[in-house]
């Protein structure tokens, strides 16, 4: 088959038209008959084109949302629709979705080439136009040359490679991720989050991902829902989870944190320990559960240390702290602190410029009020 | 030390067969193969009686056999009701098999065990079971009758069969193919059923054997216009004393080694393609 420059150039560009679907999940629930639902009422709106990335501890519902979504699931309650049409009660082989699997989901039976055309040969496809289409998607994924391979002669990444070429071959109107790469090794991983972002970014189609990886979420993802026991924790994007929680799950499953659990107390300024902090309304957050139950968090980067009272900058919230172990990292350090009277563990990040610690370094914690956040601690 | 230098000997296989357990293999290959040693030739003998060993060679038990009308009749018969009871005992066992590996619970598990029942029942009771029922349905002497009888019992081997073939392929495999816009049905037929296709004709195979050699139904549902090969052997034995039943037991033999050997040789080459 030979194609002119000028075809290949028109032709890539109506395979990646940009847009993509709206897909909105109204009251959505699915209830398996176990003590809670597995889905409890979730609205969500994934905006055309965007990397929607569902993340979530397993078993917190993220992956039966997906599945909700591409029809292998029926809804107990809710709708679901794709640019405004409802598809509830569409089966998944008129959804017009593409699916990624974790272990890739190829046909054994069929090699690279019979694969990626299998989506096209269902929709009765011109043959001339499917040769066409399987040699422009396998090249987009760069696995040009194996098309007569079976799957078994095939790595991990690339077969999930041939598998996101399936899934995208047939210009679906939204991809759906379920973890896709976690059966691969560190190195690959890497290696087709870059892919898998580029794709995103030629085909411009919405993507819905799901991972319980928060760095995974983190560099894919425009937004991220963040999942927990059923329900969307939050949904932002990434800098908004992890610089702005709104909850202490939140808190504690993006990065790191320093932890002060305040329960019920009035937020215009807390005492902790005896320590009377500042608290800046902006960094209250707006989760109603926050008037109930509310803890403090800190980024081990915005929290610094001291060796006295006197080195802390006047308006700084501060408080006795130990250091328990020193790791080493290469560009910075963390101190292990115990914090307080209790001796809380937490986290700082210190530059090794700024001198040595030592085990049992008795030491002044502080950070200012605005590198603070007020979460719901439900 | 003294394990040194046997540790630097070469290491035993771990799945290394005795000599003894050769043996006993040999014996009972022995054992399954001579009464067949012993058919085949008898069969080429001129003895009008069963004589072994054999005196003489000819070939005019074998041309008793294809020169006679109701050896051949019989023979046809056989090759027609193993044939369509193949077709029919797939296509039900297959099914069967599917439909029990997407259910869990006690139904499936019940509906499975009853499937099977033919296989273990004592075939006298299942023979005599038909031949009442049949009887009242007119069913008895006829293609139909000896199909479905014939069916029931090698559904078993064919839910077996297919139902291991099917446990070897990925739930998702049928997800995906609904995703990349296939109905249930075009997945069956494009995903499930290549993948399952040797259980399903080792099914077919075992179907037509059973068919083709089973003797305790076919001989409560024979009739004088119509009966299978098996029964033309026992009258033969019981009402002439025909020695031409060592050229069809030869036949026989060779007829469903054909069967069972075909298919792994035809595979055999495909693989060496």
């Amino acid at each position: 088959m030979t194609t002119t420059p000028e075809t290949t150039v028109r032709d890539a560009g109506s395979a990646r038209t940009p847009g993509g679907t709206e897909i909105r999940l109204e009251h959505v629930t699915k209830d398996f008959g176990l003590a809670s639902p597995a889905v409890d009422d979730i609205s969500l709106t994934i905006e055309p084109g965007e990397f929607m990335t569902f993340l979530g501890p397993s078993g917190s519902g993220k992956t039966t949302t997906l599945n909700l979504i591409a029809g292998f699931e029926t809804l107990t309650a809710g709708t679901i629709s794709l640019n405004g049409v409802d598809v509830s009660d569409v089966p998944p082989h008129r959804r017009n979705l593409g699916m990624l699997f974790q272990n890739y989901a190829l046909f054994p039976h069929m090699t690279v080439a019979q694969n990626v055309a299998y989506p096209l040969r269902e929709r009765k496809v011109d043959k001339r136009e499917i040769a066409r289409k399987v040699a422009e998607v396998l090249e987009l994924v760069q696995l040009t040359g194996r098309d007569d391979h079976y799957p078994a002669q095939l790595s991990g990444g690339q077969q999930q490679r041939v598998a996101l070429a399936r899934a995208i071959v047939f210009e679906p109107r939204a991809l759906l991720l379920d973890e896709p790469l976690g059966a691969l090794d560190r190195n690959l991983r890497a290696a087709l989050q870059t892919e898998i972002r580029r794709i995103h970014r030629e085909v411009g189609s919405t993507f819905v991902f799901v991972t319980h990886d928060q760095e995974e979420a983190m560099s894919l993802s425009d937004r991220i829902a963040l999942f927990n026991k059923g329900r969307i924790e939050q949904v932002g994007t990434p800098q908004q989870l992890y610089a702005e929680p709104e909850t202490l799950f939140a808190a504690r499953f993006l990065g790191d944190s320093n932890v002060f659990e305040l329960g019920r107390s009035a937020l215009d300024g807390v005492t902790w320990e005896g320590e009377s902090w500042a608290v800046d309304p902006a960094t209250v957050s707006p989760h109603p559960g926050v008037k109930e139950n509310s803890a403090i968090v800190v980024r081990p980067e915005d929290v610094q240390v001291a060796r006295s009272r006197a080195d802390v900058p006047v308006g700084a919230n501060a408080l006795r702290a130990t250091v328990r172990d020193v790791e080493y990292l290469g560009s910075y350090r963390t101190l292990l602190l115990a914090l307080g009277e209790a001796g809380l563990p937490g986290r700082v990040r210190v530059n090794p410029l700024d001198g040595d610690y030592t085990i049992g370094d008795e030491l002044v914690a502080w950070w200012r009020p605005r590198a603070q956040r007020v979460v719901a601690a439900a | 030390m003294r394990a040194g230098p046997a540790a630097r000997r070469r290491p035993a296989k771990v799945d290394a067969v005795g000599w003894w357990l050769k043996a006993f293999g040999g014996l009972v290959v022995v054992f399954f193969i001579l009464p067949t040693l012993f058919v085949i030739p008898m069969s080429f003998g001129e003895s009008t009686t069963f004589q072994f060993p054999p005196q003489g060679f000819t070939l005019r038990l074998y041309e008793n056999f294809f020169t006679n009308p109701v050896w051949l009749a019989s023979l046809g018969n056989s090759f027609i009701v193993a044939t369509l009871t193949a077709l029919l005992a797939t296509t039900v066992g297959t099914a069967a098999a599917v439909a029990l590996s997407r259910m869990e619970g006690r139904l499936a598990r019940f509906v499975r065990t009853l499937l099977m029942v033919p296989i273990v029942a004592p075939a006298i009771v299942v023979a005599v079971a038909v031949y009442i029922a049949f009887l009242g349905w007119q069913l008895t002497g006829t293609v139909a009758g000896y199909v479905l009888a014939h069916t029931a019992i090698a559904v078993p081997y064919v839910l077996v069969s297919v139902t291991g073939a099917l446990g070897g392929i990925d739930p998702q495999l049928l997800r995906a193919a609904a995703s990349l816009g296939s109905p249930p049905w075009r997945a069956f037929l494009r995903v499930t059923m290549p993948l399952i296709s040797r259980g399903v004709l080792t099914g077919a195979i075992f179907s037509f054997i059973v068919s083709f050699d089973e003797v305790v139904l076919a001989l409560f549902l024979r009739s004088p216009v119509f009966h299978t090969m098996p029964v033309q052997m026992y009258n033969s034995v019981t009402v002439e004393i025909d020695p031409t039943i060592s050229a069809a037991s030869s036949l026989m033999v060779v007829a469903t080694t054909i069967v069972f050997v075909l298919p792994q040789l035809l595979r055999g080459r495909a693989r060496r393609r």
